[in-house]
């Protein structure tokens, strides 16, 4: 018998993020229009393979999703362990460019989720002529902290445990529990204090408050969509933010939280499609 | 029945649940919880429900607790949730519960506390 086999191929990539040399992973799947996918804090790129395995995705878009420096199957700098790990406003903005360039992908869509979402607002902001399109997904220009991440990172708590406990209750109780477990899967294997790093750049340095108004959707048009049980960028967070961007789309998505894409693919597809179709239907400048 | 008497049946909702007793096996506290005004003092061992007792106990130490007010507890044990009142961070973030004392076995066996607050939504809804 034939093997059973997902569309998705996973390939490393090398490049430089700010003259530091990267050994970056990816996976893809698809033709036509790059679609670039940043997953969120403390996980990897498996939270896109829903996506990846669509035809009525990749059919038009070629779908590409990389673990973020320090991340999934990316390997950690030369000299990681000598060093806190910290994500910051310019380290993620910079590293979704070397992605974007060394790739050699034309005005890619990038679709981001959480910190993923949060960076895309920063790419409207500041590099919106590089993109075609930008959808930022579980999104907002500041969010309140609900707890304190100096739980994520010590000896007597098991990190990826309590990582998984806390972003549990971000996931909608309607979705499937083989999906909800999955998602929470990719949390248990983080490495020792990357979701604390993440949060870094979410929780201090990535305060996207003012500058959010600055966003021309004239040059790049802006997508955000939040599932209404994220309690962590609340769907009031969302449309707060969305209320400061003329031109930006914005939907509130019902029973899903704030991993759309893998705690409930079947939900989540019901709402991307459609944004999909828009964006496929621009004409290229 | 109120939130209180609810929550009181947690012993038997526990021991209901073999996964949840295997994933608190590492587990020995006491602590307390409040169920709006009335408080219930919980003995943890080994992932089991040693004691719960309910009401004041003078001098009674606790290593941590959770406070609700009843209006918090009804929404969350509810079958199906609403947005905002569906976890226990989502409660605390929007006033509706607190954590105090010593957060520590808490958040080492944080999963087991959430799922452990959450077993009244198996019990008939209230009216």
């Amino acid at each position: 018998m034939a093997p059973v086999l997902d569309p998705m191929v996973g390939r490393y990539v090398r490049l430089d993020i700010d003259g530091t040399p990267h050994r970056i992973y990816f996976e893809e799947a698809g033709e036509g229009i790059p679609l670039v996918c940043l997953h969120t804090a403390g996980a990897d790129n498996r939270q896109f393979r829903h996506l990846l395995a669509d035809p009525a995705i990749t059919s038009r878009y070629r779908v590409l999703a990389f673990d973020m420096p320090w991340h999934g199957k990316s390997t950690p700098p030369t000299g990681w362990e000598k060093t806190e790990y910290r994500l910051t406003t310019a380290s993620y903005t910079a590293a979704i460019r070397a992605f974007c360039q060394a790739m050699e992908l034309d005005r890619p869509v990038v679709m981001g989720c959480s910190i993923g979402g949060r960076i895309v607002l920063n790419l409207a902001i500041a590099h919106a002529a590089e993109f075609r399109a930008l959808v930022a997904l579980e999104a907002a220009d500041f969010q309140q902290p609900w707890y304190d991440t100096a739980w994520l990172h010590r000896p007597d708590v098991h990190g990826g445990e309590v990582c998984a406990a806390l972003i549990s209750g971000l996931i909608a109780p309607q979705s499937p529990p083989v999906s909800r477990h999955e998602t929470l899967w990719m949390y248990m294997q983080g490495g020792p204090g990357i979701f604390k790093g993440d949060l870094y750049f979410y929780r201090v340095d990535g305060d996207l408050r003012e500058k959010v108004k600055s966003i021309d959707t004239s040059i790049c048009p802006l997508y955000l969509l939040t599932g209404e049980y994220d309690f962590s960028c609340t769907a009031e967070d969302t449309l707060r933010t969305a209320a400061q961007i003329p031109g930006a789309e914005v939907q509130v998505m019902k029973e899903l939280g704030h991993f759309p894409m893998s705690e409930n693919p079947a939900k989540f597809r019901e709402y991307i499609l459609p944004v999909l179709e828009k964006i496929a239907a621009i004409p290229p400048s | 029945m109120t939130p209180a008497d609810r929550f009181a049946k947690l012993p038997e909702l526990l021991a209901d649940d073999g996964d949840l007793l295997r994933r608190g096996r590492w587990l020995n506290v006491e602590c307390r919880v409040d169920i709006g005004p009335e408080p219930f003092h919980l003995t943890l061992r080994e992932g089991t429900l040693a004691a719960l007792d309910r009401g004041p106990r003078l001098m009674r130490s606790t290593v941590f607790t959770i406070r609700g007010t009843d209006e918090a507890w009804r929404h969350h044990w509810q079958r199906m949730p609403e947005p905002g009142w569906h976890d226990l961070f989502a409660l605390t973030k929007r006033g509706a519960a607190s954590l105090e004392g010593d957060l520590r076995p808490l958040l080492q066996n944080l999963q087991y506390f959430k799922d452990l607050l959450a077993l009244p939504r198996r019990l008939p809804e209230a009216s």
